[in-house]
C-alpha cells in the first residue's frame, strides 16, 4: 500500500523507479568524483613542483582536529547504513534515531570544523601578506586546503540539510520510507562525502608528518 | 611588408618546411573534399526520388566490406599524415648550438629584446640572414605569445617560467610579430616588427647602436649586488658550487637523477633552490622568488652562461 | 485527428494535445512535462542566440576597417569574450540535447517522460540563473578574458566581472549535468517493451553519448572556474606564477573540459543527420553498427586530445606527439560518419525538402571543418595557426556550420510534430540554401587570412587583411539574414501553416507514431517495437518505389490532403 504511494511517473514499477534513482545517483556520484578530481590532481602537481615547501605548510595543519572528525564521518557512515537497513525491515523508530545519529554527527564535524578555521585564521594561516610561512610556495598548499575543505564543507551541509529533510518527513509520518529509494540513494551521497574526506585526511594532515 | 594580399611566402627555413607540409596536407583535402562532394551530388541528382536510376537488390560489397574499407583506408591515411608532419618536426625540436640568443622579455603591452651584444630594442629586433636564432622568452605578467606569421613561428610567453623556440629567418625584410594569447586591453597593439639584414648589414647596424653594456657584463655585478657572490664565489667558505663552467654540463642531484644545467635549470634553481638539490651540497640556498625581476633574471643567466663558456 | 473549423486561433490543437494540458503561465513555468520543458529551453536558447548573433555582428561590423571605428579596446574585448560566453555556454552546449534532446528522447524510446521530471524543471531553472548571472556581467559592464579565462590575466589583472561571468557558467554547468544524468536514465531505464539497444534510433545513442561526456565532462570545468574564482575573490594562490603556481595548470583543466565539449555541441548534430538523411532518401543508413561504434569511439577518445590546444604552450615533445596522434585518431570515426551519410543516399528516393537541404549542407561543411582539424592536429602547421584566424575558422565550421545547420534542420524537420504546423516550404528551402552560402562566405576567407598571420582577438589590424574582413562581414550579412528569415516564417505558421498530420515525412520511429502535437502521456497507449530503425525497405533491397505497404507515403509539399495522414498498420 505504501508501495503505491511511493510510485511515480514515468514509471510503471517501483523496482524501476528504485533502480533508476539508485543509478541516477551513481552516475552523479561519477561526476562529483571528477569535480574533487581535478582539486586533488592539481595539488599533487604541486606536491611534484614544490615538495618541500608543500611538506612544510602541511605540518602546519591541526592533525587532532582532522583525526577526531575522521572518526566522526566514519561513524555517522555507520549510521546511515543502519538507518538504510532499518528502512528496509520497517523499523520506523529505528530509523529516526539512526538518521538522527547521522545528521548529528555530521554537525559536529562541521562544528569542530569551524574551530580549528578560527585555530587557523589566529595562526595566520590564510594566504595573504602576513602569512606564517615565508617560502612562496606554502601558500600553495593552504590555498588548497581552504578551497578542498570548504568544498567538502558545503557538500557535507546539503547532505546534513537532506538527511533533515528526511527525518522531519518520516517523523511526521505518510513517507513511504519503506518502499522509497530516498534513503539508499541519500545514504549514497553520504558516503560519497565521507569519502572524500578519507582522502583529504592523510593529503592534508597526515602527508608533512610521515 | 606584404606586396602580395594573397600569400605571404615564407622567410625562414622552418617556415618553408611548414609550407610544404601545409599543401601536402591541403592536397589531401581538396581530394578528399572533391570525392565527397562528387559523391554527394552524383547520388543526389541520380537517385532523386522518382528517377529511373537503377535499384532493387544491393549489391553484397555493399555492406562490411566497404565500411571496413574505408575505416582502415582513412585511418592509414591519417597515420601517414601524423608520422610524416612529426617526423618534421621532430628533427627541428632542438636549436643549433651556435645560434644567436635572443632574451624576449613580454610585458602588457610590449616586446623588449636584447640581442647578445646588449643591444636593446623595444617591438623591434634586427636579425642577420641566414643565422639559427634562439629566443629565450620570459614574461613579467600573463601570458603571451611571440608570433611571427612569415616564419611559421610561435612560441607562449609564460610568466614564471622560460620558454624557448628557434628559427632561421632566410630571407631579408621587414616582417610583423604579434602578440598571439590574448593579454588585455591593448592586445590589439602588442605588435611589432622583425627586421632581417644581411649579415654586413646587421653588423654595421649593431656597430651603431649606442653600446650598452652587454648582458653577461650587467649579470655580473647584479650577481654581487644581490649577494649570489657571497657564497658562489670561489673564495667563499660556504659550501656552496663554484658557477664557473656549469652551464651545459650534467650535473647529478641528491635524489640520484642527472640533470642538464640549462636555462630552465639555472632559473629553477634559483627561484626554487630546494627543488633540485646538486648532489654533494646542503640544501641552504634562499629562493629568490620575488626578490629578482624577470629582466635580472635574463641578466643572471646571460652571467652564468658566459662563465660556463670560458672555462669548458 | 479532428476538427478544422478553428483553425484560425493559435491555441486550436487536437484537444488531447500536450500544448492544450494547461493554459496558465504557471502551468508552464511549474511543468514536469518534457516537451513542455524543452519549450522552455526552446525560448531561453533562441533568446541567448540572438544575443550572442548580436555580438558577432557587432564584432564583423567593428572589422569591417583596420582601424576599428566603433569600439575601445576594452570594448572589443568585452564583445568577443560575450559572444564567446554565450554562445559556447548558453547556445550551443545546450542547443540540441536540451531542447530536440528533451522532446524526442522519451518520445523515440516510447516513455511518458524522462526519469526524473523534476529535475529535468530544475535543469532549466538553473539554466535560468546562469543566464541572469551573465546578463547581469553584461549590464554592468562585461568581461574582458576571452571565454577561455586564461590565468593569470584573468584571476589577477582583468577588471571586468570576471566572477560573475564564471559564476553564470558554472551554474550552467549545474544544469547540463541534470539533463546528462536524467537522459542516460532514460535511455537505460524507460526504453519500451522491445526497444533492445541495437533498435535504437541513432539520434538517442547521440544523446547518450553526449549525456555521458556531459556528466564526465561538466565537473572538470566546474572545479577549474571554482578553483579560479577562489584565486580571484579571496586572493588564494593556485595558478598564481608568484606563489609557484602554475597557469598552464589551469588550461590542461580548462581543455580537459572544453575539449569534450566541443563533442557536446557536435554529437548531436550527428544524430540530427542521421534521422534527416535516411528519413528523405527512404534508405536505412548506411552502417548502422559502425555508426554506433563511431559514437562511442569519439566520446571515449575526445576524452583524450585535450593537449593539442596547447601545443604552444609549453608541452614537452613527447606529450605534443601522443596527442597529436590522438587527435588524428579521433578524426577517423568522424570521416566513417560523413562517408556512411553519403552511402546512405546511394539507390535512395532522395526528396529535397528543406530538413535534407540542412543535412546535406551540414555533410559539406562538416566536411571541410573536419579536414581543417588535420591541418590543427598537426604540429607544425598547429604552431602556425594556433589563435590565428584560421582555427576561429575551422571551429566556426564544425560548431556553426554543424552544429547550429543542424539544429535548423531538427527544427524545421520535428517542427511538425511539436507544433502540429507544416512551415511554409518555399520559404524554409529557401533560406538552408541562403545559409550555406552566407555560411561559406562569412567564415571561408578566415580559413585564408589565418594562416596570412591575421590573429585571432585582434580589432586593429595590418591593411592587407582588410578584404578578407570585408568579404567575411558581408556574408555575415546574408548569414544573419538567413537566421532571422525562420524566426518570421515559423512564427506566421504556428497561426497559417498547413496543419501537419501525424507523419507528414513518412519517417520511421516511435515519435511519429503519435499525434502531432502529441498528448500529455505521448502515446495513447504503451508502443511495443519489434523492429529495428530506418526499416524504409526490405533489407538489402532498395526499391524502385517507396514501401506503402509497410510505410505511410512522403506527402511531397502537401500535393494531397494533409489530413489523410495516419499510420497504416
Amino acid at each position: 500500500m505504501s508501495n503505491d504511494a511511493a510510485l511515480k511517473e514515468p514509471f510503471e514499477s517501483l523496482d524501476r523507479q528504485r533502480l533508476s534513482a539508485a543509478l541516477g545517483m551513481w552516475i552523479f556520484l561519477a561526476s562529483e568524483v571528477l569535480f574533487f578530481g581535478g582539486m586533488f590532481l592539481g595539488m599533487t602537481i604541486y606536491r611534484q613542483i614544490h615538495p618541500d615547501a608543500i611538506m612544510e605548510a602541511a605540518r602546519e595543519t591541526n592533525v587532532l582536529f582532522g583525526s577526531i572528525n575522521t572518526a566522526l564521518l566514519l561513524i555517522s557512515s555507520v549510521t546511515m547504513v543502519l538507518a538504510d537497513k532499518a528502512a528496509e525491515k520497517g523499523l520506523k523508530s529505528a530509523v529516526l534515531a539512526f538518521l538522527a545519529a547521522t545528521a548529528a554527527l555530521g554537525l559536529c564535524f562541521l562544528v569542530l570544523k569551524g574551530f580549528e578555521y578560527r585555530e587557523d585564521i589566529h595562526e595566520h594561516l590564510v594566504p595573504g601578506p602576513d602569512f606564517k610561512l615565508h617560502t612562496p610556495a606554502a601558500q600553495l598548499f593552504f590555498g588548497f586546503y581552504w578551497i578542498m575543505t570548504g568544498v567538502h564543507a558545503v557538500h557535507l551541509t546539503i547532505a546534513i540539510v537532506a538527511v533533515s529533510t528526511y527525518f522531519v518527513r518520516i517523523w511526521r509520518g505518510g513517507f513511504p520510507f519503506e518502499g522509497s529509494a530516498a534513503l539508499p540513494v541519500l545514504g549514497l551521497y553520504w558516503h560519497l562525502v565521507d569519502i572524500i574526506w578519507i582522502f583529504l585526511y592523510p593529503l592534508l594532515y597526515l602527508g608533512g608528518r610521515t | 611588408m606584404g606586396e602580395s594580399i594573397f600569400w605571404l611566402p615564407a622567410a625562414s627555413e622552418q617556415g618553408e618546411q611548414v609550407d610544404h607540409l601545409f599543401f601536402l596536407l591541403l592536397a589531401v583535402s581538396a581530394i578528399v573534399t572533391i570525392v565527397v562532394f562528387v559523391l554527394l551530388v552524383t547520388f543526389a541528382v541520380r537517385y532523386r526520388h522518382g528517377s529511373k536510376a537503377k535499384r532493387g537488390k544491393l549489391p553484397n560489397l555493399m555492406r562490411r566490406e566497404l565500411e571496413i574499407g574505408w575505416t582502415a583506408a582513412t585511418a592509414f591515411l591519417f597515420l601517414f599524415i601524423f608520422w610524416w608532419v612529426s617526423s618534421a618536426q621532430l628533427e627541428g625540436y632542438s636549436p643549433p648550438p651556435d645560434a644567436l640568443e635572443i632574451h624576449v622579455t613580454a610585458k602588457q603591452w610590449m616586446f623588449k629584446t636584447q640581442q647578445p651584444s646588449g643591444v636593446r630594442e623595444i617591438n623591434e629586433l634586427h636579425l642577420p640572414v641566414d643565422t639559427p636564432v634562439r629566443l629565450v622568452m620570459a614574461s613579467e605578467d600573463v601570458i603571451h605569445s611571440f608570433w611571427v606569421p612569415a616564419f611559421r613561428f610561435k612560441r607562449d610567453i609564460l610568466p614564471g617560467r622560460v620558454t624557448q623556440g628557434w628559427f632561421t629567418p632566410d630571407k631579408t625584410g621587414t616582417f610583423h610579430l604579434f602578440c598571439a594569447e590574448f593579454c588585455g586591453t591593448n592586445h590589439s597593439e602588442m605588435t611589432g616588427r622583425i627586421i632581417v639584414m644581411s649579415q654586413a648589414d646587421y653588423a654595421e647596424w649593431t656597430a651603431g647602436q649606442p653600446q650598452g653594456d652587454d648582458l653577461g657584463k650587467e649579470g655580473a655585478k647584479l650577481f654581487v649586488a644581490k649577494g649570489c657572490s657571497g657564497c658562489h664565489a670561489p673564495s667563499s667558505k660556504v659550501h656552496a658550487p663554484n658557477l664557473a663552467g656549469l652551464f651545459g654540463r650534467k650535473i647529478p642531484l641528491a635524489d640520484g637523477s642527472i640533470v642538464t644545467a640549462d636555462e630552465r635549470y639555472i632559473r629553477d634553481s634559483i627561484l626554487q633552490p630546494r627543488r633540485e638539490i646538486a648532489a654533494g651540497y646542503p640544501p641552504i640556498m634562499p629562493s629568490f622568488q620575488g626578490v629578482v625581476s624577470e629582466e635580472d633574471l635574463t641578466r643572471l643567466l646571460a652571467y652564468i652562461r658566459s662563465i660556463g663558456k670560458e672555462t669548458p | 485527428m479532428t476538427d478544422a473549423a478553428a483553425i484560425r486561433s493559435a491555441e486550436a490543437k487536437e484537444p488531447p494535445s500536450y500544448l492544450k494540458a494547461g493554459r496558465t503561465v504557471a502551468s508552464w513555468l511549474t511543468t514536469t512535462d518534457h516537451k513542455r520543458i524543452a519549450l522552455l529551453y526552446f525560448g531561453s536558447i533562441t533568446f541567448f542566440f540572438f544575443i550572442g548573433g548580436a555580438a558577432a555582428t557587432l564584432i564583423r561590423l567593428e572589422l569591417i576597417s583596420p582601424e576599428g571605428r566603433f569600439f575601445t579596446n576594452d570594448g572589443y574585448n568585452r564583445l568577443f569574450t560575450l559572444h564567446g560566453v554565450i554562445m559556447v555556454w548558453f547556445f550551443l552546449v545546450p542547443s540540441i540535447p536540451t531542447t530536440f534532446g528533451n522532446f524526442l528522447l522519451p518520445l523515440m524510446v516510447g516513455a511518458k517522460d524522462v526519469a526524473f521530471p523534476r529535475l529535468n524543471l530544475m535543469s532549466w531553472y538553473l539554466n535560468m540563473a546562469g543566464g541572469l548571472l551573465v546578463l547581469a556581467c553584461l549590464i554592468l559592464g562585461g568581461v574582458d578574458t576571452g571565454w577561455t579565462f586564461y590565468t593569470p590575466f584573468s584571476s589577477m589583472f582583468s577588471n571586468g566581472y570576471v566572477v560573475l561571468a564564471a559564476a553564470a557558467v558554472f551554474v550552467a554547468g549545474f544544469s547540463t549535468i541534470a539533463t546528462g544524468v536524467n537522459f542516460i536514465v532514460t535511455v537505460h531505464v524507460l526504453r519500451a517493451p522491445g526497444m533492445t539497444w541495437f533498435r535504437l534510433p541513432l539520434f538517442v545513442w547521440t544523446q547518450y553519448a553526449t549525456a555521458a561526456v556531459i556528466v564526465l565532462a561538466t565537473p572538470v570545468l566546474a572545479i577549474s572556474l571554482l578553483l579560479l574564482m577562489a584565486e580571484r575573490l579571496f586572493g588564494l594562490p593556485i595558478f598564481d606564477p608568484a606563489h609557484g603556481g602554475d597557469p598552464v595548470l589551469f588550461q590542461h583543466l580548462f581543455w580537459f573540459y572544453s575539449h569534450p565539449a566541443v563533442y557536446i555541441m557536435v554529437l548531436p548534430a550527428f544524430g540530427v543527420i542521421s534521422e534527416i538523411v535516411t528519413c528523405f532518401s527512404r534508405r536505412r543508413i548506411f552502417g548502422y553498427t559502425a555508426m554506433i561504434w563511431a559514437i562511442l569511439g569519439i566520446a571515449v577518445i575526445g576524452f583524450f586530445v585535450w593537449g593539442h590546444h596547447m601545443f604552444v604552450a609549453g608541452m614537452s615533445p613527447f606529450a605534443a606527439l601522443v596527442f597529436s596522434f590522438l587527435s588524428f585518431v579521433v578524426a577517423v570515426p568522424s570521416a566513417i560518419k560523413v562517408f556512411n551519410w553519403t552511402f546512405t543516399l546511394y539507390r535512395g528516393q532522395i526528396y529535397f525538402e528543406a530538413p535534407m537541404i540542412y543535412a546535406l549542407g551540414f555533410i559539406g561543411l562538416f566536411t571541410t571543418g573536419g579536414l581543417s582539424g588535420l591541418f590543427t592536429a598537426s604540429l607544425p602547421i598547429d604552431v602556425h595557426v594556433t589563435d590565428s584566424y584560421f582555427v576561429v575558422a575551422h571551429f566556426h565550421y564544425i560548431m556553426v556550420g554543424g552544429s547550429v545547420s543542424a539544429f535548423f534542420g531538427a527544427l524545421h524537420f520535428w517542427w511538425p510534430k511539436i507544433t502540429g504546423r507544416l512551415a511554409p516550404d518555399r520559404w524554409a528551402r529557401f533560406s538552408a540554401i541562403l545559409m550555406y552560402f552566407g555560411f561559406n562566405f562569412t567564415f571561408f576567407p578566415q580559413f585564408v587570412m589565418g594562416y596570412l598571420g591575421m590573429n585571432r582577438r585582434y580589432h586593429h589590424y595590418a591593411p592587407e587583411f582588410q578584404i578578407y574582413h570585408v568579404t567575411s562581414s558581408a556574408g555575415a550579412a546574408i548569414l544573419a539574414a538567413a537566421y532571422l528569415l525562420p524566426m518570421g516564417y515559423l512564427t506566421w505558421s504556428l497561426f497559417y501553416g498547413r496543419k501537419a498530420g501525424d507523419n507528414p515525412w513518412g519517417a520511421t520511429g516511435l515519435e511519429w507514431q503519435t499525434t502531432s502535437p502529441p498528448p500529455r502521456e505521448n502515446f495513447v497507449e504503451q508502443p511495443r517495437v519489434d523492429e529495428g530503425p530506418y526499416l524504409y525497405h526490405p533489407d538489402q533491397v532498395a526499391p524502385f518505389e517507396e514501401a506503402p505497404e509497410r510505410r505511410q507515403q512522403h506527402d511531397p509539399q502537401g500535393k494531397s490532403d494533409p489530413t489523410r495522414a495516419g499510420m497504416e498498420e
